[in-house]
């Protein structure tokens, strides 16, 4: 009985591990950006090309920078759920339309919903996306008043994500 | 037969043509090199398990842009990786960096090596000690001495 002992045990071992690796999301990299100051950039306005926006527009806020394009087929998911936040107010939303066709971009803001930004930027060539490690639409960012990156979403904002991380992490923010 | 094996080479240099097209943009040759070189190490995170080099994904694309405009601007290959992992983290390294963090990935194996030769060697002792040095009956001391002597040994033709 005793002989059966050992390679039990290590098949227990294993188990863990397989059971812990299946629960894992290989998608979700974890960013290096975490506790760093945002980057720096200064690109046109989605509905406004002629105004500028830039990191520095918000110093002294809490603001919520999320990573969103047209193509991006997951985004409609998450859109109504801003579109919400938006409506009930108090969160700084800014957008980040990342590769996409302006008109495009403002037609698919039109068709779902409305624009729960305020505002977007528009980077078009994606310069600025690599700047933040994006790799996936949607990304969401979570950025403290001294414009350091507090947190980083990666896949669609979900009520619940909202509710039980984002929206606690930025009242939390907002008092410190 | 021979109609086949033309289509089958037509059919490839078609295909080399086509990938020949696709894999040499415009530029300098030195620094195209050094890109696919560059490109060989960095993950693709769109598309995992391929290297940034490999993969025809949107990401990738965008990579080599990114790693060609920084060569192209004097920038070092070590430039290149810096700027990848300050925005990716480690893990868009295919050779990850040795540092506290993976030293279990990188040592992990020698480890292993290491307890599975010890507990070998010690299994090894241990079963040289359990068998013990028999002792022989005084029969058994005479039939090995007939065979020692060669004298039970019908089947042997004598020289």
């Amino acid at each position: 009985m005793r002989r059966f002992l050992l390679p039990l045990g290590i098949f227990l071992v294993l188990v863990v591990f397989l059971a812990i690796g299946l629960r894992l999301n290989p998608r979700e990299v974890p960013s290096p950006l975490i506790g760093k100051p945002v980057p720096a950039f200064k690109l046109a306005q989605l509905q406004a090309p002629a105004k500028t926006i830039s990191p520095d527009d918000f110093k002294g806020k809490v603001w919520m920078l999320n990573v969103w394009a047209s193509w991006c087929v997951s985004c409609r998911e998450e859109h109504p759920v801003l579109v919400e936040l938006a409506k009930q107010g108090g969160v700084n939303i800014v957008g980040l339309n990342y590769k996409d066709e302006r008109s495009d971009a403002i037609r698919w803001l039109a068709q779902h919903g409305g624009d729960p930004y305020a505002p977007s930027a528009y980077d078009a060539d994606g310069r600025v996306g690599i700047d933040f490690g994006v790799y996936g639409v949607p990304e969401t960012f979570i950025i403290d008043k001294a414009g350091i990156i507090r947190h980083k979403h990666i896949g669609p904002v979900t009520p619940d994500a909202l509710q039980k991380k984002i929206l606690p992490l930025m009242k939390e923010l907002e008092r410190a | 037969m021979r109609k086949l094996i033309a289509a089958l080479i037509a059919g490839l240099l078609l295909s080399l043509a086509a990938h020949a097209g696709e894999a040499q943009p415009v530029g300098d040759p030195a620094i195209e090199a050094r890109v696919n070189k560059l490109a060989e190490d960095l993950r693709c995170l769109t598309c995992m398990g391929q290297s940034i080099a490999d993969s025809h994904s949107d990401f990738s694309t965008d990579m080599r842009r990114e790693i060609r405009d920084m060569l192209t601007q004097g920038k070092s290959d070590q430039d290149v990786m810096d700027f990848m992992v300050q925005r990716y983290g480690d893990f868009v390294l295919y050779k990850p960096p040795v540092k506290s963090s993976t030293w279990l990935l990188w040592g992990g194996p020698f480890v292993l090596l290491i307890v599975g030769l010890a507990v070998l060697v010690a299994k090894l002792r241990k079963r040289d000690k359990q068998i013990p040095a028999a002792e022989l009956t005084s029969q058994e001391h005479d039939a090995a001495a007939k065979l020692l002597a060669g004298n039970d040994q019908p089947n042997e033709t004598k020289p």
